[in-house]
Formats: structure tokens, sequence, C-alpha cells
């Protein structure tokens, strides 16, 4: 086999784990859309609050210091410690769930019955107002984040795959980052669906998804339930943050990832979580695949963006509620 | 009665609303918020830094306090647009835009108003031409120079001969990306060597395919053009498949700290261009200290200074700052007006003696702007990353960029915008 057979799996294989950090994005929206009918606005937004807030908790930097100094004439930066990453996981989901808690109290409450348009509209007013309070609380400066993950290629695989394709194939790229968001995005899909499945609190976000009346009827709090739900989407935005803050530090366009998951969603659905999952290897496969074969030689580059977004009209077109997505029967 | 009295109200409030005309008027289009906020602070504070300096320490420009407008665009054009017509009325001298995108949206609108712009190493790269864009300056180099100097320190670098070699352009996929692919493409058929080009789309960062990419085709040298998170991600990606770092060569706006500091160890030794010296081992450092940072008068957190970009946009402000000096002596007023304040910029001579006057020492190129050349020399350092030591610093001299090949396009485009828009070239 030629080596530019083996770098076409190599870049399937890259497409792979892009695509499953686009689920990863993906996974929020599905999990609010499916409990609550509410397209999330601000899950990008979410992901970049907790990656701000973890590395935050990590520096020992203190909140809003800029705005206490600036009232106080203080010079206060840092408590002068360096806590573990884990340590600093934890309190940032329950920094999370402290957020979750404030938007029902504060938003969603005030929101039951709305028209969707309406509630999506707030999400949009709460994006903006998280993005302006992560700003005043941690800065806007670029920061660096490391929870301990490997960075870079993987040596080994490079070296014992190089023989495959001769002396112009280097061997397999994988970044080990990659391998590992692959690993916990495994994780988090199959601890999701357990949770739902078999716990009591998931059967009931089912039945709230399902029905919100129903699930009302038989004594399930909906309120609570958008706690839950949201605290959940907002330790899935943690993770997604952890791994995309980790390639490029944690900075304000982070919040632009949301962008690559709304083909994911098209794609997959937006009340599946394994359309999530599948709909983020098929974009993240099918943009690398297409750069690869047509985009670069063809047609300058660049077509990745464009591909997901095309790909995703497809299925529009023929299928509206996604691979995945339960079909919208209205009846009158 | 009543009309007249509301009348005069009306004319009270104007004038109380107004600024003080006596101050000289240098508005700053900001971009403290949104992605690209970690750049646009350091820049803003710079510019703000340096005239709060010369405000408390000469007591303003030839006896006239400088008042710095902020107004933030989010490094958005349409709000960049909006700063402008918001605050050109207020007697601005000079916009600063720092976006590509903003520049080339107030080149007509700056240039009906009369009020001058300087994109300093950015917009539109034939503004150089000055008998076209009379009101447009983008002094002391710009991106078509960028993209000489880099090649030159390439040849430097590979004994003088780069043919059968190959440089690999990765671009933001805009505008801005795009501007240095025609000099380079002239540049690769002078001097022999194959010119590979990568376009990331905005904002970059999934850029997996064109690091792949290059890994497969092995290209000799990188070059970047990129801004924001494409930065970053694209050092960290270079870093990722082992990229030789010191042949890895970003543009002025891929070579700040936070462009760095993300990939830690992984970008020791990449390299980028700049306009201007790094660090903060200058005189007017201690100037700052004393009249702007110890008298708690420093802007934003106070906390960007000796940064790459908080010294570009000190650089920016100084080179406004002695453009009015120019225009105050021309035209015998300390009061200027937009007009005088361009034909200072126009006359703008910058030279070393008055640089270390200035406190800042072989800080930037000795150059002299004129009608026919608003682009400045087109000088240009390279600066070097060390992750160890978290710093820059500058490996070459200020190098030339081949005006023969730069030339001939900045002709060539500016000729075609003057067809365009029914512009004759001169200097009257």
């Amino acid at each position: 086999m030629s080596a530019n057979f083996y770098y076409g799996i190599e870049v399937f294989l890259n497409g792979m784990m892009a695509g499953v950090l686009y689920s990863l994005v993906a996974l929020g929206f599905v999990l609010i859309f499916k409990a609550s009918g509410i397209f999330n606005y601000a899950q990008g937004v979410m992901a970049l609050f907790a990656a701000l807030t973890l590395v935050g908790f990590q520096n020992g930097q203190i909140p809003f210091s800029h705005l206490i100094n600036a009232v106080f004439g203080t010079n206060i930066h840092h408590f002068g410690w360096h806590m573990p990453a884990i340590l600093a996981i934890i309190l940032t989901l329950l920094v999370m769930i402290l957020f979750a808690y404030l938007v029902e109290k504060y938003v969603l409450k005030h929101l039951v019955n709305q028209e969707p348009i309406i509630l999506f509209m707030a999400t949009i007013g709460l994006a903006y107002f998280m993005e302006g309070f992560g700003d005043l609380m941690w800065g806007a400066d670029i920061k660096k984040l490391d929870v301990g993950l490997p960075q870079g290629g993987n040596v080994w695989l490079e070296e014992h795959t190089a023989f495959l394709g001769g002396p112009d194939f280097y061997g397999f790229y994988l970044d080990n980052l990659d391998m590992w968001a692959t690993v916990f995005a495994g994780l988090l899909v199959v601890s999701l669906v357990l949770f739902s499945q078999y716990t009591k609190t998931g059967r009931a976000l089912r039945a709230v998804a399902d029905d919100h009346q129903a699930a009302l009827s038989v004594g399930i709090s909906l309120r609570a339930i958008w706690v839950i739900v949201w605290s959940i989407a907002g330790f899935v935005a943690l993770v997604a943050g952890i791994m995309w803050g980790s390639k490029s530090g944690v900075q304000f366009s982070l919040s632009l990832i949301a962008l690559k998951a709304l083909p994911v969603l098209m794609l997959g659905g937006f009340t599946s979580i394994p359309g999530a999952i599948v709909g983020g290897l098929i974009i993240g496969v099918g943009e690398k695949m297409f750069e690869f074969l047509i985009g670069v030689p063809y047609l300058g580059g660049a077509t990745e963006n464009w591909f997901a977004y095309m790909l995703a009209l497809l299925f529009l077109v023929f299928r509206p509620q996604g691979l995945f997505g339960e079909k919208i029967i209205e009846r009158v | 009665m009543k009309l007249t009295k509301l009348a005069a109200i009306a004319v009270a409030a104007t004038v109380a609303a107004g600024p003080v005309l006596a101050d000289l008027v240098f508005p700053s289009l900001d971009y403290r918020t949104g992605p690209y906020a970690a750049n646009g602070i350091p820049f803003a504070d710079g510019y703000a830094d340096y005239f709060a300096l010369v405000n408390a320490r000469d007591g303003g420009i030839g006896g006239v306090p400088a008042k710095v407008v902020a107004c933030e665009t989010g490094y958005n054009t349409e709000k960049g647009v909006e700063c402008y017509e918001s605050t050109k009325g207020q007697g601005a001298l000079v916009y600063q835009p720092l976006s590509t995108g903003i520049t080339y949206q107030l080149i007509p609108k700056a240039t009906a108003d009369g009020i001058p712009v300087h994109s300093m190493g950015y917009g539109r790269t034939s503004a150089a031409n000055g008998k076209v864009f009379r009101n447009i300056f983008n002094y002391p180099a710009n991106y078509w120079n960028g993209a000489s100097i880099a090649v030159n320190h390439i040849l430097a670098e590979e004994g003088g001969d780069v043919k059968g070699k190959t440089i690999a352009l990765v671009y933001h996929n805009s505008a801005y990306g795009k501007e240095p692919i025609r000099t380079l493409e002239e540049l690769s058929k002078k001097h022999g060597f194959k010119l590979s080009l990568l376009a990331v789309d905005h904002p970059g960062q999934e850029q997996k395919s064109q690091w792949l990419q290059i890994r497969r085709e092995k290209p000799d040298y990188v070059l970047m053009w990129g801004w924001g998170v494409m930065n970053q991600v694209a050092i960290q990606e270079a870093a990722n498949i082992r990229f030789p770092m010191d042949h890895f060569i970003g543009i002025w706006w891929s070579g700040s700290e936070n462009d760095t500091l993300p990939a830690g160890d992984g970008a020791n030794g990449y390299k980028a261009l700049n306009m201007h010296n790094v660090g903060s081992d200058f005189p007017l450092y201690a100037d700052l200290k004393t009249h702007v940072y110890d008298a708690g008068n420093a802007a934003g957190a106070g906390d960007q200074s000796g940064t790459v970009l908080y010294n570009r946009g000190m650089y920016a402000a100084m080179l406004a700052v002695e453009a009015a000096k120019t225009a105050q002596e021309m035209h015998g007023t300390a009061n200027i007006t937009p007009a005088m304040m361009r034909d200072g910029m126009e006359n703008l001579v910058i030279d070393e003696a008055k640089m270390a006057a200035l406190g800042m020492p072989n800080f930037g190129p000795s150059f002299s702007v004129s009608c026919e050349n608003h682009g400045g020399p087109g000088l240009g350092v390279v600066q070097q990353w060390d992750a160890a030591a978290k710093s820059w610093s500058l490996i070459t001299d200020f190098g030339p960029s081949d005006m023969e090949v730069i030339g001939a396009l900045i002709a060539e485009d500016s000729a075609a915008f003057a067809a365009e828009n029914n512009i004759t070239e001169g200097c009257n």
C-alpha cells in the first residue's frame, strides 16, 4: 500500500478524534434540549466559564481581583496556593451546580410556559451575561490549562507503524490529548446512559423529556429536574472546556466551540445522546476526509466548516429530525 | 418665546456635552471584550499609558493636553465603524483602527472626512502609496514588508540560497490572512522556493488537517499569518508534531506572549517578526513608573507593562504624539486640526536621536514619511521565544524588505484602487 493510503487512514482516525471533541460540546446542548426544549445558546460560554473557573481555582486566583483593586485601591491577585487539579475540578463542578440553581431560580422559573423562542432569547442574554461575568471574575488574559493530561503526538504509535507505508510514511500520528478526550467522552456517554436508564432521577429526566405535563401530574418537580439537567450540562461543559482549553489555553474564543456543535446537532438530532456522538464522528471524519481528498488538492483548502454545514443541511432536507432525533408529529 | 428658550437650552447643552476644544483628541478603538480581548487589552493599555505620561510629564503635546477617547469595538467591524462615527465629531485627530476589517471600512469615510488613519502593520498594504491614499498611513512596515522580511531571514539562515526549499504559509482564511500571498508568490519566483498555502478557517481552534498536511509534506519553513486563538493552536500543533520551532516564523500579530505561553516548553525557539523592540529595558519605563503607574493612573489593570503588544500600543502612541508635534511646528499652532495632523504625519521624521531623547533608544527603526511613501522604510526585526525565561528577545537588527518586489505590487494595487475610485494620483 502507498504512503498516501496510510495517510488517508491517519486522517480518518484524526477525524474521529476531532468528532469526539465536537460531540463533547454537542452533548451539553442535547441534554438541555431533551429535558426542557430549550436550545441553550449559552452552552459554549458555559464551557468557557467552567474552564476559567477551573484555572482560577488551580492557580489560586482571587475572583474579581481587578474590580476589588480598582474600587479599594488594593493590589491583590492571588491567594498564593496551587490547587491540585482534582480538587479544582470538584470545586468547579460545585460552582456549575450553583450556576444551574441560579439560572433556574432567576431565569427559567419566570419563563415557564413561554414560547421556545423566548427561552432561546433568554439563553442568548445568559451567554452575554456569563461572558462579561467571567471576564470580571477571572480576567481576559489567556490562561494555560494543565490538569495533567499528556499533550503531543503518541511517539510509540508513530514508531511502531512507520514501517507500513515505505520511506514516505512517518507512522500514524494521533494526539495523546485527543485519545484521552475519546476515553472521557466514552465514559461520559456510558455514565449518562446508565444514569438515565437505571436511576430514579434519570427516569424522571426521561419522563420530563417525553411529556412535561404528564411528568408534573405524577409529582415530578420540573424545577428540580431543570436544576439537575443544567448541572449535568455544566459538567459536560467543564469536560469540553478542559479538552478544548488544553489545546489552545483558556481564552474567550473558547465560547466559539459552540459553532462546531451545531452541524453535529443538525445531523445527530437535538434529542439524542448517541446521536450527538455518532453525529460528531460523522462530521469529524467527513470534514477531514473531504479536506484531504478534495479540499486541499482541488479547492485550496479550508473546506472543513463549509463541508460540515453542507452535510448537516443535506440531512436536514432529507431527515429534519436528524439521524437519531424523535420525529415530531403534531396532532390537531 | 418657548421655542427660543428651548433652542437656547439645546445649544447650551450641546456646548456643555462637547469636548474641551483645547484638548487634542486621540480616539482609541479598543477591544477589551470578546474573543480577541487578550490581545486588545495590552495594546489599548500601552496606547493610553503613553498619552497619560505625555500629559503628566510634559503637560501635554505642545502644552495642550491629549485626550484619549476610548470606544469598544470588540474587534467587530460594524462596531468599529460605529465608534468612528460617534467619536469623529469630538475633534478626532487620528484613528488607529487596530483591525484590518475596520481599516478597510474607514478608508473611504476618513478620506471624505479629512481625518488621517494610521494602520500600523495592518490594513490595506497599498495605502503606503500616499499619492492615492492621502489620509491613510501604515508606517513603519506593512504585511508585504513582513512577508519579505521573513523570507530574507530564511535566506540568511540558508546561506542565501533557498532554491528547491519549501515554505508553507499557514494563514487565517480572511482578507488579513491572504495579504502576504501575492508577495510570497513573487518572492518564490525570484528565489526559487516552493510555496505551499494552508488556509485555516476562523477562528482557528481546529487545525488538525493543516498540521497533518505539514507533517506529511515536511516543508523546510512554516510562516504564519494568524490572530487570536489561531496562533495558540498553531504553535501547540507545531510542537505536537515536533516541527522544528526555529523554522516556524509568525507575522508580528502572531508574536506576543499570549501566543506562546499556553504551549509551555513546546513553544521554545518559535520566531516572530516585529516592527519595534521588546521588553521594558528602556528609560521610558522609569518615567512611566514615576508619572503613571505610581500615580495610580495606569490603564486597565496595570498588569501589561513590558509585553509585546503593550509596547506596540505605546509605540503607536509615540508616533502619533511625534506627528502631532510636527504638525504644531509646521502650522505654528498648538491646537491642530485633523488636516494639520495629516500634514504632521506626512512629514514625520523619526531618528535614533529623537527616540533616545524620548527614552526609547533603538526601540524602532529610523524613518521618514513623505507624500509618496506613507508606509515608511519597511524595516523589521525577528524575535525568538525563550520558554524557560518566558520572554522574547530580538535575534536580528532591523532589516530591510525587498522593495523592488513590494514597490511594484503597491504601485499596481494602488493604481487599481485609484481607477476604481476616480482618484488622480498626486501630491498636491
